[in-house]
């Protein structure tokens, strides 16, 4: 671990990839911060760029950067104007701009730079812990294990989805897969699904499905709902008081932070669950096991509201990398495009990638300690300045997304037909959003879609037909557990309404 | 007939076309030879047809019950006409209007009207403040990708550049 520690030193300090970190981050927290862009679609805008740079290690460095600025941005504008960018921050501004409304916002941003500082900073580490050990149990996967291991990825998205919403989450992943199998597949040199048009040869571009997916339908969102964008009562939040933090509100935050630190860490390494389960299970959590006078204050502007989602989405980012690095797997929608940005670049991450190139993998490492440091010399003494970005008018800011989204289509493929596939699945997506259907599903669907299918089609070539399912023990056992995930809440949501109705009869 | 179920139906009629080409009209075309192979090129859409049939039925039959929920900061679809739908279907032709327009009239003419139309759309009135920044922002982002990248975009209409 020592000497891979300092090869990640070596890789992570050289001039160009600290100002890859320094940029990224910087970039990441200026986009964060503009309600419609979340990570996800600043790391897609940004991984033509990326992809340029040629060199895995600083291009996974760069978007490492991007995607903790984009995640600490949205915590800004969650703060000041109650306008969380990312599904992650929602949580922060459930206490955040309450406080800004007391006049706290200096200590409600403070909080958060320093919860997230130390989120990120102790996912790090367990991170440096745990990678390794999961890497060494990751080298005895084949591929029907592999198969079985993105099947359990899959279903767990959608058993997070929330009780009432599995069929639907499942659906929308069977559909990520469908999309995924249009044009031509590895395997066979056969175009399939093309329906005939020569664009469709080499299927959808997934830049083009992450834009649709995500930032299309905010924006026409924030078109359609004037409302969405503003403050809520025109306060003045330009005023930026009192940032310090008395010392026994660090002496109530600091076990905070602790806990969700891990807690969020935990969370972010399982498929699926990613920063923003993690933000909302920390904020519940905290309430609850929080002294019965402080459990009031949480809503009203309690540092502890603010404190735990954000160390807890801070940290939970960190440890979707685990599954990403180590096993290929990616936790959540972000990791997922930057799933899609590796195999761009040429590497493919999984448990090889620690053998074959350690390089890139302590790398990244490193410069997540160099990130969060970045992060908090920049949030603190710039906080009253970012926040000027904000005040750009919706009439201008409007145009510049859907401009944005448009151009990260046309920038990764090259071709205008895109453009307009863009459109046509954005409006669709809208449509899903509406009717309250998941997306990430549909998007880690489709980009899982191709491993899932060489996979399968791997293990049953070696096994001749389905016998590796109960040939491989461990197979078996992920497939029972991928069946368990979907089954067990729907399970469990059916039997609490069955008491509640039997109660509700009892009375 | 909820929103969701209108849209699991239309997803469960794609879905049995996908399957119906993966089952019946696929395997056609496959060399003798890939026949003895294991698995097949519909092998896998086989399996996601079924899968994803089973799921829009459960939706289209409403076997799992939704918890209701209330969602003050979203889109309440029984007030649609309260929203500003006409412009989103504006803003929505411009994007069309720009894929198309994108090559025949170059980028430069493209993005700027695309800009500023945009502005104007959702009731922006300063013009000179709105062609400023659409110059600043095409320009900025043209030297960007072209120059910085190495993207190629065509910057100028098509008669401009001899075709």
């Amino acid at each position: 671990m020592l000497e891979g520690l300092l090869l990640g030193l070596s890789t992570a300090f050289t001039f160009q990839n600290i100002l890859m970190v320094i940029g990224g981050c910087l970039i990441g927290t200026f986009i964060g911060m503009l309600p419609g862009l979340g990570p996800m679609s600043i790391i897609a805008i940004m991984i033509p760029i990326a992809i340029t740079i040629g060199d895995p290690a600083t291009a996974l460095i760069l978007l490492a950067g991007v995607y903790y600025g984009a995640v600490f941005g949205g915590s800004t504008s969650s703060i000041l104007i109650n306008a969380p960018g990312v599904a992650s921050t929602v949580a922060t501004s459930f206490d955040g701009y309450p406080l800004t409304r007391q006049g706290k916002a200096g200590k409600a941003l403070t909080v958060a730079a320093i919860a997230s500082f130390s989120g990120g900073t102790i996912g790090a580490i367990l991170l440096l812990i745990f990678a390794p050990m999961l890497a060494s149990v990751a080298l005895l996967f084949h591929s029907s294990e592999y198969f079985a291991l993105m099947v359990v990825g899959l279903s767990a998205i959608a058993a997070f989805a929330g009780t009432g919403q599995v069929a639907k989450a499942l659906l929308m992943t069977f559909l990520g897969l469908i999309m995924a199998t249009v044009g031509e597949g590895v395997l066979f040199n056969a175009a399939r699904f093309t329906l005939g048009i020569p664009d469709l040869q080499s299927g959808f571009g997934f830049i083009t499905l992450a834009m649709a997916m995500f930032a299309l339908p905010e924006a026409i969102y924030l078109i359609l709902d004037p409302n969405r964008s503003k403050t809520a009562d025109g306060g003045d939040n330009s005023e930026i008081k009192e940032l310090r933090i008395s010392r026994d509100e660090a002496k109530s935050i600091a076990p905070v932070i602790a806990r969700q630190s891990v807690q969020g860490f935990l969370i972010g390494v399982l498929p699926g669950a990613g920063a923003t389960i993690a933000s909302f299970l920390g904020y519940a959590v905290e309430r609850n096991i929080a002294p019965k006078d402080e459990q009031d204050q949480f809503g009203k502007g309690s540092v502890k509201g603010v404190a735990a989602p954000e160390s807890a989405n801070n940290a939970a980012c960190t440890g979707s990398f685990v599954p990403l690095l180590t096993l290929g797997i990616p936790g959540s929608g972000t990791t997922a495009i930057l799933l899609g940005a590796l195999i761009a670049l040429n590497v493919s991450p999984g448990p090889r990638l620690m053998v074959d190139e350690p390089q890139i993998f302590w790398a990244v490492i490193i410069s997540m300690y160099l990130g969060n440091l970045v992060l908090l010399m920049l949030n603190l003494p710039l906080i009253p300045y970012i926040a000027k970005v904000l005040a750009a008018p919706r009439n201008f800011l409007i145009p510049f997304i859907l401009f944005f989204t448009l151009m990260g289509a046309y920038i990764g493929q090259n071709n205008a037909t895109e453009l307009l596939l863009l459109v046509g699945f954005g409006i669709c997506a809208t449509i899903f959003r509406f009717a309250d259907y998941p997306l990430a599903p549909l998007l880690i669907g489709f980009i899982l879609g191709p491993l899932l299918e060489n996979n399968f089609a791997r293990a049953m070539q070696l096994y001749d037909g389905m016998g590796f399912i109960w040939e491989r023990p461990m197979t078996l056992g992920l497939l029972v557990l991928a069946v368990v995930l979907v089954v067990l809440p729907s399970y469990r949501s059916r039997r609490a309404r069955a008491r509640a109705e039997g109660v509700a009869d009892g009375d | 007939m909820a929103l969701d179920r209108w849209i699991a139906l239309i997803v469960l009629l794609i879905c049995v076309a996908y399957g119906y080409a993966a089952f019946f009209s696929m395997d056609d075309l496959l060399p003798p030879i890939m026949r003895r192979s294991p698995i097949w090129p519909s092998s896998f859409p086989k399996v996601l047809s079924v899968g994803a049939i089973v799921f829009a039925l459960i939706i289209l039959f409403g076997l799992e019950k939704s918890p209701q929920k209330d969602k003050a900061a979203d889109i309440n679809l029984s007030r649609l006409s309260e929203y500003k739908v006409g412009q989103a279907a504006i803003l929505i032709g411009l994007m069309i209007a720009y894929a198309l327009l994108l090559r025949p009239i170059g980028f430069l003419a493209s993005t700027f009207l695309f800009l500023t139309l945009g502005s104007f759309t959702l009731g922006e009135r300063r013009y000179v403040i709105m062609a400023i920044v659409a110059i600043i922002a095409t320009a900025g982002i043209w030297l960007l990708v072209d120059n910085v990248l190495g993207i190629f975009l065509r910057p100028f209409p098509l008669f401009m550049s001899g075709g």
